[in-house]
């Protein structure tokens, strides 16, 4: 037993290498790679859909990591590169798009139908609450 | 009979969108240049590493830029098409080699023809990204202004050309 915590420490360990798939060398700042490992998970890959460029082998999510490395090392924010992205493959390659005119509806819509269903369930309860109540259909076991 | 009206109204209004929905193809990523300028690039040649070819070059007369590589399967399905566009003396055709390996791209020059004016060679794949490629091959209409009239992802061929890129030239040369 008082070899489990190193053990669990080994898991780890081996768990975080085993997902890098980037040949380059990482920031050495911790606070940088947290950032670019936060960023990656919310970029598309861009011919894998439903992955993103963190998960992805394809090349061009490889070169779209080193893209993204680059522009934090020049000290960009992650709303510029956001915009980077963006402008080169349109708002689609961002999981979390950008709150805009075009991308206001799907931001709101979950919001929008939690309403329409709130108020739908309200109207419905509040008049079923005022219909009488029908005896006759009212079950009072069998009939002996 | 009133309280029908309302889903049936938003069954009218759904039915369409969905529609709509189904026939889109999520996998076609629209350019995000279609009527604005071609992103700014300089590359050295395939040919000549001292020469370069840049967006300057694009400037002057509608061209095409098509994006290409030696990996890449489309790219050799198209190729017969593009040297045929090459020989008709169309349009200009400028290439981009992406991600590729400098002595196979001039060995497929070599052995399947060369339909480009000249093709800037993108070893690291960073002018691919700033054009929005997410695949090869691509093939862009450039106006003579240096803007992007059209973007066609996958292979040419005579028919995309007839539909897509034909009435374009046509339109753009009047």
């Amino acid at each position: 037993m008082r070899r489990a915590p190193g053990l669990l420490l080994l898991i780890f360990l081996m768990a975080s290498t085993a997902s890098a798939i980037d040949t380059d060398k990482g920031f050495d700042d911790p606070v940088l790679q947290a950032r670019y490992t936060r960023l990656i998970a919310e970029v598309r890959c861009v011919t894998c859909q439903n992955q993103s460029i963190k998960d992805s082998n394809a090349f061009i999510a490889a070169d779209l990591r080193r893209e993204i490395r680059r522009l934090i090392s020049e000290g960009k924010t992650d709303a510029e590169i956001a915009g980077f992205l963006v402008t080169r493959y349109g708002e689609f390659v961002l999981y979390r798009p950008r709150f805009s005119g075009k991308t206001m509806f799907i931001w709101i819509a979950p919001f929008l139908l939690f309403l329409f269903g709130s108020v739908a369930i309200v109207r419905v309860v509040r008049y079923r609450m005022n219909q009488p109540i029908d005896d006759d259909l009212i079950d009072e076991g069998p009939a002996s | 009979m009133n309280r029908y009206i309302l889903p049936l109204v938003a069954v009218v209004v759904m039915i369409p969108i969905l529609i709509l929905g189904l026939q889109s193809d999520p996998s076609k990523l629209p350019s995000q240049y279609i009527g604005k300028p071609a992103p700014q690039f300089s590359l050295p040649t395939l040919k000549d590493p001292s020469r370069t070819l840049s967006s300057a070059d694009l400037v002057g007369q509608v061209s095409l830029v098509n994006i290409w590589g030696t990996w890449c399967v489309g790219c050799r399905a198209e190729h017969g098409f593009l040297m045929q566009l090459a020989e008709q003396h169309q349009v200009p055709i400028f290439g981009i080699n992406w991600r590729d390996n400098r002595q196979d791209a001039l060995q497929w020059l070599r052995q399947y023809g060369d339909p480009y004016v000249a093709s800037g060679f993108d070893q690291d794949g960073r002018v691919g990204i700033d054009w929005g490629a997410y695949g090869a091959p691509e093939t862009f209409l450039i106006s003579a202004e240096g803007r992007v009239l059209y973007r066609f992802a996958g292979p040419l061929d005579q028919s995309i050309w007839d539909r897509e890129f034909a009435p374009l030239i046509a339109g753009a040369s009047q």
